[in-house]
């Protein structure tokens, strides 16, 4: 059994696979992800979420193959390219899917965190730099009509927070869960998870029996984005559906075609009129102040 | 009941029965961010943990960035 308290729900594993397939099946239709007939790259990096994804998308008949990016992070990458090797093996390879594979030492000379410490740039940044070049560059070259990434609710609502923090409203604009291929060179970019949070999606791993890697990544050691995710996940724990609300409050909004913005102002003048006892402002025929003291004064006669 | 912790990996000792949101309320650990695994099994807050259980409480949070 897994409880969701978001949804006020326990499922049993075959109600949670069909719940987890379903927020899969509802993200790529709402957002126009892709067909049956499209070619996906799925970034695996041999932990839950992008194995998951791999595993959810072919289960649901895709044809998703897969490129796992080796960041030469020592005995870290040995264990992550070994998950996933078994991974396609074992559960890819009978659906007739295909696992890439890029090394970083090979082609750089050197692995993620000396290459970081050459060009003075933080591990983290050079990794994601890496990552989507090495992702792009075989969507394109393999004819892949679309890049899939593990990203969940949890990765998008910090990444949301993260920016609105600080204001960094250039960023928010590429926060959709599909970013189509804008012109010749970028490959479309999905996110299938992005309804799925991180507990949901370690449950269907470990539910699943999908041998994933557990540790953190070394590098990622006082990361931002751990510790946006652990101030929302205490506000999830007391008030669940916090997430969800905050991420997908913000794509609703910018679904919203732009109207004039209405000054405050005018809203108050469409709105408002004198109360028939103070004439004070009221959208109301008797403000609720003089409706408090009336019935408070009817209470003490 | 054996507790399986990770971020670092150790196991520590823990008197039951209890429930599986107490367990977490001794241990200061933030629901939304784990799962209790017994067995091959996940365990819901509301489940009883005994003493002879043998329990790995696995942390879900990834990402850098």
């Amino acid at each position: 059994m897994i409880d969701l308290p978001r949804h006020n729900a326990a499922f049993c594993k075959g109600c949670f696979n069909v719940y987890v397939h379903d927020q899969v099946s509802r993200a790529i239709k709402s957002e126009r992800m892709f067909g049956k007939d499209d070619r996906i790259l799925v970034a695996v990096s041999g932990g839950k979420d992008s194995l998951a994804l791999w595993d959810i998308l072919l289960k649901m008949g895709y044809k998703a193959d897969a490129l796992y990016v080796n960041l030469g992070i020592g005995g870290y990458s040995d264990v992550s390219h070994a998950k996933v090797v078994k991974f396609s093996e074992t559960v890819a390879s009978p659906h007739g899917a295909v696992l890439h594979v890029h090394t970083v030492e090979q082609e750089a000379g050197a692995g993620i965190k000396e290459l970081a410490m050459l060009i003075h740039r933080p591990t983290c940044s050079t990794c994601g730099t890496i990552k989507r070049y090495q992702f792009n560059r075989v969507a394109l070259e393999h004819k892949y009509d679309v890049m899939a990434t593990g990203h969940n609710l949890d990765d998008e609502a910090a990444r949301l927070l993260g920016n609105v923090l600080r204001w960094q409203e250039e960023y928010l604009d590429k926060q959709s869960p599909s970013l189509p291929a804008s012109l010749d060179g970028f490959a479309k970019k999905v996110k299938p998870l992005f309804r799925l949070s991180e507990r949901e999606l370690a449950a269907y791993s470990v539910l699943n029996r999908i041998d994933y890697i557990v540790e953190e990544c070394p590098m990622a050691k006082g990361a931002r984005t751990l510790l946006y995710k652990e101030v929302l996940n205490r506000l999830e724990t007391e008030s669940p559906g916090t997430k969800q609300a905050f991420y997908c409050g913000f794509l609703d909004k910018q679904r919203k075609p732009e109207v004039s913005p209405t000054t405050m102002a005018e809203k108050d003048q469409a709105m408002l009129h004198p109360c028939s006892v103070c004439q004070q402002p009221t959208t109301a025929e008797v403000c609720s102040y003089c409706k408090m003291m009336a019935r408070a004064k009817t209470h003490s006669v | 009941m054996q507790v399986q912790l990770s971020h670092p990996s150790r196991t520590i000792e823990i008197k039951g029965p209890k429930k599986a949101k107490d367990l977490f309320k001794e241990l200061n650990l933030v629901v939304e961010a784990h799962l209790i695994i017994r067995g091959d099994e996940l365990v819901t807050e509301d489940e009883m943990l005994y003493d002879q259980d043998q329990i790995e409480i696995r942390p879900v949070i990834s990402g850098g960035t």
